[in-house]
């Protein structure tokens, strides 16, 4: 290997570094269990792996059921984003119609604003409406968040659908609905499934709309910010990683999405 | 089995104009193609015939029956289009299947008619397959298979054959036409090649502008244009046309004298680029030589003749070289005099 | 149109805009009235209470030096890594899915992180102890080493959300035909020229998708912070937090939103007029 080269991919090997050891050391702090965490000086690998200390963590009153509710916001939050935003997204790819300019900037706006601190003063809205303090409000402020970016991917997807593959099905026969089941919605599905994602992930880490918008039926990173400052610390590490785990796994699940949803979103 | 009558179709975009008043019957088991530049407003007509696009106004009757306000499904007719619209994520045996399956045929029909398109077609052995694995010829295949596996009474092209390449479209070009007269569909073809729609045309639209500017069989279109437009975008190299004076019926061009339809003015003489054969040196029309292309079987000179450009297809024996003057004369009848001021052909003058 | 009804697609837009309407505009609306609403009517005496507190120019002052340090270090570093990408063949898909991998990452998992990293009995700690630069277990994420708690508020900023920045970069990369640095290079471009003269100013469009969202992300900065330093390093949201919260004073909290809105709406406002593409410019 010429030198250059190998300057080059040591350079590669250091970023990928600079990502993983991170993630590793944490999950060595989780599974360390509590000497680990008292350990001086520590070591690259933990002195004992335990799963005791992450099951512990799992055990705690009030883990589990943050954990659920994490879960239930998460696909709720999939769910109506994906329902709200791809005829959304629909519309705006094969029509053009009066106020197109008007929806786009609306969906415009929602990205100049920090949308989760809406949840402000949605907080005596959601008491009157008996949505406070429950794992449907933070699904709904989550949507917020969420459904934007849906309807702007969703419509990137359906841009790359040929319209004649739709009016082909039409002349054969299809009604609108039947063209829209048959040809484009197989052919969406994956990405939509990863948009679908990618609004559970959303959810899944949004802290502060949930913080603010609950206060027994916390989710996970509420849950956790709460008890942040009295927690020991092998605790919050065993949090940060059941936090980290399924992102790692979600981001491998819509690799291929990734490049094409933003490539369009940009526009 | 069944004509289309499309009666004073106008289409607009907001303030722009892309179909004028326009009119065109095509006859049950004829082949019509409409040819024309982009923007001339053909595909645009297809699609309003198809169902896919709105008429501002006229009727559309597709075998008596008025379908102007039908959704494209209850048309009746099949569709072949430029970029093929194969459904990626099926095989291309359903992708024949596809329109029968809509109409809820039983499945000896569909069986039968499938086996029977993708025979005509040539492509049983690739049923199983998906588009994915298929070249572009052979998903044109598919897409006509798809289009007569449903044995239309009508059936729509809109540039089936211009994403193909010119070798494969020549033999696509034969077998269409063989494919549909056999089965005596009636057909409307879009197109901006005019050898295809010299080739498969039974009578050939040209349009321009939004209207159509002659109606007629592919010799009559390429004989005797109907416009000056007609007779620039039909053939190549496109037809000559010389600006002379008349004077006395007739008009004097170098040492060539030829009747003409005007007393008197300027007036516009179009001749095809084979009809000027070579003369005797001081009898013809003299054609000074600028660029000599040899094309085999004929070679194809541009010079100037009358102090315009004109194109001579040339087939002498003798080499002929730049800057060299031939002399030529148009062989008889085939003149087509045109009005200088619109364009026009003028009435009864070949 | 038979073939397209001209009611369908506000037919298709209406769920999500009604959506909209109750979960951004109300609230929004909601927001600015709030904090201009006082028991005796309308005044700014929400803002005046805001910015009379003491922790109020802090918190202001730490998060424009945190968005000034952290978004042009994360663009820097994506455009950098997006440009090795280009140079990657082999195992291209997996070095993107590594770096890309904190996207998927809470801001309060990379605080737990680099808590985990920098804490006094930390990693940082024992190979700082193990090179001999400090003696024993130090702490860095104090109210008394402002410096350090900042920094490593930076670090795990950069570490989190330069991965969104780095996937924006490179779509847009690959919406670039490779045809017009070949060209640049044909005429005589350097590596460095061709980037400056040809590949910055056609990545225009990505660079600004990639400016506004992360920097009005980076003003809504808060579980970073709480996780690493608590209260030690006051930023807009998280005294929003605390005025809504602790002092349960919801007005004062909502004057805090207004400003992060006015602040973001700026921003992106700025960027959109700097970074202007004109349309006859566009790709």
């Amino acid at each position: 290997m010429r030198p250059r080269s190998l300057l080059f991919w040591a350079g590669v090997a250091t970023m990928c570094a600079w990502v993983l050891v991170p993630i590793w050391l944490i999950a060595a702090g989780a599974i360390g269990g509590r000497q680990g965490v008292f350990l001086w000086p520590k070591s690259m690998l933990p002195p004992e792996f335990t799963f005791s200390a992450l099951a512990v963590f799992l055990r705690i009153e009030g883990v589990g059921k943050a954990l659920w509710n994490s879960v239930a916001a998460a696909a709720m939050t999939m769910a109506f984003a994906t329902l709200l935003g791809t005829p959304a997204g629909y519309a705006l790819a094969r029509f053009s119609f009066r106020g197109q300019n008007a929806y786009r900037l609306l969906i415009l706006l929602t990205r100049a604003f920090p949308i989760a601190i809406l949840a402000l003063p949605l907080t005596v809205a959601f008491i009157n409406w008996g949505l406070y303090d429950t794992t449907l409000g933070v699904a709904l402020v989550h949507t917020a968040l969420a459904l934007p970016f849906a309807a702007l991917v969703t419509s990137s997807l359906f841009v790359g659908i040929p319209r004649e593959l739709e009016e082909a099905a039409w002349i054969f026969g299809c009604t609108r609905l039947q063209a829209f089941v048959k040809i484009v919605l197989p052919l969406a599905l994956p990405g939509i499934a990863a948009t679908g994602l990618f609004a559970f992930v959303i959810s899944w880490n949004e802290v502060f709309a949930a913080s603010v918008l609950t206060v027994r039926e916390r989710t996970l990173t509420a849950y956790l910010l709460t008890v942040l400052s009295e927690s020991p610390l092998h605790f919050r590490f065993a949090g940060g990683l059941v936090l980290i785990l399924p992102s790692v796994v979600f981001i491998f699940a819509v690799r291929r999405y990734l490049f094409a949803m933003w490539g369009i979103a940009n526009r | 089995m069944a004509g289309i009558a499309i009666e004073n179709v106008r289409k607009s975009f907001g303030s722009m104009t892309a179909l004028k008043e326009l009119s065109l019957n095509v006859e049950d088991g004829e082949f019509v193609a409409l040819l024309g530049p982009s923007g001339c407003g053909k595909t645009t007509l297809l699609r309003i015939v198809a169902g896919l696009e709105t008429r501002t106004s006229g009727r559309i009757l597709v075998g008596g029956r008025d379908v102007s306000d039908l959704p494209p499904r209850e048309r009746k007719l099949a569709m072949v289009f430029q970029n093929y619209a194969v459904f990626p994520h099926m095989t291309v045996y359903e992708n024949i299947a596809f329109g029968l399956r809509m109409a809820k045929a039983d499945r000896t029909k569909v069986e039968r008619q499938v086996q029977r398109a993708a025979g005509l077609m040539h492509i049983e052995h690739l049923l199983g397959r998906h588009p994915g694995q298929l070249s572009g010829g052979q998903r044109q295949r598919v897409a006509v298979a798809r289009a007569l596996a449903v044995e239309p009474s009508v059936l729509l092209m809109d540039e089936p054959l211009s994403n193909l390449d010119a070798l494969l479209r020549m033999e696509m070009r034969a077998e269409l036409k063989a494919v549909l007269r056999e089965a005596g569909t009636t057909t409307l073809y879009v197109t901006h090649d005019q050898t295809e729609a010299m080739g498969l045309a039974d009578r050939i639209a040209v349009m321009h502008g939004g209207r159509i500017e002659q109606l007629a069989p592919p010799m009559a279109v390429y004989r005797t244009p109907a416009t000056v437009f007609v007779g620039s975008f039909v053939g190549a190299p496109p037809m000559n046309f010389l600006r002379c004076q008349a004077a006395d019926g007739a008009v004097a061009i170098g040492a060539l004298k030829l009747a003409c339809p005007r007393n008197s003015g300027e007036i516009v003489m179009g001749v095809r680029a084979e009809d000027l054969l070579p003369a005797t040196a001081g009898t013809g029309l003299p054609f000074e030589v600028r660029v000599v292309e040899p094309l085999g079987s004929h070679a194809l000179l541009t010079g100037t003749a009358h102090r315009q450009q004109i194109r001579v297809v040339y087939a002498g024996e003798r080499d002929v070289s730049a800057g060299e003057t031939l002399h030529l004369a148009p062989i008889a009848g085939r003149i087509c005099w045109m009005d200088a001021a619109d364009g026009r052909a003028i009435e009864g003058t070949t | 149109m038979q073939a397209r009804p001209a009611y369908l697609p506000y037919l298709l837009l209406a769920p999500s805009v009604l959506f909209l309407a109750a979960l951004f505009l109300y609230p929004l609306a909601e927001t600015i009235l709030l904090s201009v609403r006082t028991a005796e009517g309308f005044s700014f005496d929400n803002y005046r209470r805001m910015a009379g507190d003491l922790n109020f120019a802090s918190a202001l002052g730490n998060t424009f030096l945190l968005v000034g340090v952290v978004v042009p270090l994360q663009i820097a570093l994506a455009l950098g890594l997006a440009q090795m990408l280009t140079k990657i063949t082999r195992g291209r898909e997996i070095v993107l899915w590594v770096w890309t991998i904190p996207m998927g990452v809470s801001d309060l998992a990379a605080g737990l992180v680099w808590l985990a990293l920098l804490t006094d009995r930390g990693y940082v700690n024992s190979a700082l102890f193990a090179l001999g630069l400090i003696d024993g277990p130090t702490g860095w994420l104090s109210y008394e080493t402002p410096v350090t708690l900042f920094v490593a508020i930076v670090l795990a900023e950069v570490w989190r959300a330069t991965a969104i920045v780095l996937v924006i970069l490179v779509a847009g990369f690959g919406l670039i035909p490779k045809e017009y640095g070949e060209a640049a290079e044909i005429f005589g471009a350097t590596p460095w020229q061709r980037f400056t003269r040809v590949t910055l100013p056609l990545l225009k469009p990505s660079l600004q998708t990639a400016l506004i969202l992360r920097t009005v992300l980076a003003f809504e900065v808060f579980a970073v912070v709480f996780a690493l330093g608590g209260r030690n390093f006051p930023v807009l949201v998280s005294e929003a937090y605390v005025w809504q919260f602790e002092n349960q004073s919801y007005a004062v909290a909502a004057a805090y939103a207004v400003v992060v809105m006015a602040i973001s709406l700026a921003a992106t406002a700025i960027y959109l007029r700097v970074l202007r593409v004109k349309p006859e410019a566009r790709l």
